[in-house]
């Protein structure tokens, strides 16, 4: 049977696409999550941003998974969606 | 693509088929005798030599001829059949051809005077409903959503918000169009305004999600019946899908339909396991969800929910002593029908010492008096499930349902005083003005009484409505099942 072809159940009100979650206007008064994903250098680029941000006031935590090669373990996913309102991660070296 | 039928012979075969190579040899003569078309269903290596042989490798042309055997034999004159047979029968072939007995002469063997043929490719499981989806008049119009890029159809429901928790099936077009089989109404009807956004649900949206729900085609009467029933103004669900409280639909079904399609009464009536009782009461939850736009934490406001909102239905276990539900709400005896009511949990009552009437209905109204609060009257209706056992009580003792809804009605009579406001040191209560008044518990027609569940127990059990019962709210519908 071919699963590849769904009919969607909804009203079809909204796009079939998801759609990104809206951008915040500003960051003030959010935490900023910044996470390294464990490849060469992303610290060097992380650590830029966040004495960037840091420098306009916002307050920053930051994250790292242990390998690149997996994705991230569902409780550091869980901790980063607690603690921060937005999450910059770097993908690539 | 509608190819008008060419005049002549038309045969469909399969090389594959013993009986459709017993007669490979006799296309040559017929493609002598007149016009031939043969179509092929496997092979490109049959009767190949011959000029009209086409590899119906779509099926498209099996299935416009409604092929159900191999060989099929068809003659046409000005565009239309006229005649028609399957397998080989030699005097049909050589009436069809009109051969007659010079057919099969120059073969040096002598034809037997019958051989069945095999199945249709187009009947094989799964691709008629491909073929039908493909060629037929029948368009479906929900969107369709590719989700090759994901591995897992049932995560792509999930990450799409469809499911109410648990993991659906997912809707594709073969499985949608199968669920639709099992009604006679059109796809593209539009059944109600669905709440709380309003929006037309057809017939083929109720499919799609009870092919999520997990539902048979055959569960379709009944689900849509409950979703009209549902839908009737009576019953309110814009307010209950968005109310604080914990109601939400629950489905009784009465009748034949119950047996026809498996539903349990019995043991366990009001839990898990029966297929027909659980994935009725979910897809009716999940049409709300997906085409109402019903959803928890959004315009679903309830404060606690109960399990019900999975899925709630179930069907009385008739008894000819006692009055089905239907038919004490207007249905005619023998006739199917769903009454929907905005359930919350169920309560047990526990009564294994009463072994008279008299008893036991005082056992159950004190029961009754917790629905909403013991000290709130006329707000919630209610439907009692009595058991086989405890309803052998009362029909040993010749009480009918109606006498025992009365014996009920009088008993749940309370003096005002103890109900208001403050009474018993507790703020909760009624309104001051019931203080020299006997306040009933229940509304007129606020309590039904249903029997169901297994013949071991002497338990019954009280499952309450929205405490905003009636024209403010719900009132319970009925609707006969229409096949």
């Amino acid at each position: 049977m071919n699963e590849t072809i769904l009919l969607d159940p909804t009203a079809e009100n909204a796009p079939a696409q998801r759609l990104r979650l809206a951008r915040p206007d500003s960051l003030q008064n959010k935490v900023v999550g910044l996470l390294d994903i464990s490849k060469p250098r992303g610290n060097v680029f992380l650590d830029r941003i966040e004495e960037q941000l840091a420098g306009m006031g916002i307050e920053v935590k930051r994250y790292s998974k242990p390998t690149f090669t997996r994705p991230a373990p569902v409780e550091l996913k869980q901790k980063i969606a607690a603690e921060v309102d937005l999450l910059v991660e770097g993908l690539a070296d | 693509m509608i190819t008008p039928l060419p005049d002549g012979l038309i045969v469909v075969a399969k090389a594959d088929c013993p009986t459709c190579r017993l007669i490979e040899p006799l296309l040559a003569e017929l493609d002598k005798a007149g016009p031939l078309t043969v179509y092929v269903q496997d092979s490109t290596d049959y009767a190949a030599a011959l000029a009209g042989t086409h590899f119906d490798q779509t099926l498209e042309h099996s299935w416009r001829l409604n092929t159900e055997f191999v060989p099929t034999l068809i003659r046409v004159e000005n565009g239309r059949e006229v005649a028609r047979t399957y397998g080989w029968h030699k005097e049909d072939w050589r009436a069809i051809t009109g051969l007659g007995a010079k057919l099969g002469e120059t073969l040096n063997q002598n034809l037997p005077d019958m051989r069945p043929g095999c199945g249709s490719k187009t009947l094989e499981p799964g691709i008629s409903e491909r073929l039908e989806l493909a060629f037929g008049d029948l368009k479906l119009q929900s969107r369709q959503i590719d989700i090759s890029g994901i591995d897992d159809a049932i995560e792509a429901c999930y990450d799409r918000g469809w499911s109410d928790g648990l993991p659906v099936v997912p809707p594709t077009p073969v499985r949608v169009l199968r669920m639709l089989k099992g009604t006679a109404r059109e796809p593209h009807e539009v059944v109600g305004l669905m709440p709380p956004d309003l929006v037309p649900c057809t017939v083929e949206k109720v499919a799609v999600n009870a092919v999520m729900a997990g539902c048979k085609p055959e569960y379709m009467p009944v689900l849509l019946t409950a979703l009209e029933a549902a839908l009737d103004e009576d019953f309110g669900l814009h307010g209950l899908i968005c109310t604080t409280m914990f109601g939400s639909p629950m489905i009784m079904v009465n009748g034949p339909i119950a047996k026809a399609i498996g539903m349990n009464s019995g043991g366990n009536a009001l839990g898990q396991g029966n297929r027909a009782n659980a994935t009725i009461g979910r897809a009716l939850q999940l049409i709300i969800r997906n085409v109402g736009g019903g959803r928890p934490g959004e315009i679903d406001r309830a404060t606690l929910g109960n399990p019900g909102k999975y899925s709630f239905c179930f069907a009385e276990a008739e008894d000819s002593d006692w009055m089905p539900l239907a038919q004490e709400r207007g249905i005619a005896p023998g006739r199917s029908a769903v009454t929907v009511f905005p359930g919350e949990g169920v309560q047990g009552i526990i009564d294994q010492k009463s072994r008279d009437p008299e008893s036991l209905v005082k056992s159950i109204a004190l029961s009754l008096r917790a629905v909403d609060h013991a000290k709130l009257a006329m707000a919630g209706d209610a439907v009692l499930v009595v058991s086989p056992e405890h309803a052998r009580i009362f029909i040993e003792a010749g009480w009918s349902k109606q006498r025992l809804r009365e014996a009920l009605e009088q008993l749940l009579l309370a003096p005002g005083k103890d109900l208001i406001v403050g009474a018993g040191g507790i703020a909760e209560g009624i309104h001051e003005r019931f203080k020299d008044k006997q306040v009933p518990k229940f509304r007129p027609g606020g309590l039904l009484i249903i029997r169901a569940g297994g013949t071991a127990g002497l338990f019954s059990a009280v499952i309450a409505g929205w405490a905003a019962s009636g024209p403010v709210g719900s009132s319970p519908v009925t609707r006969e099942v229409i096949l």
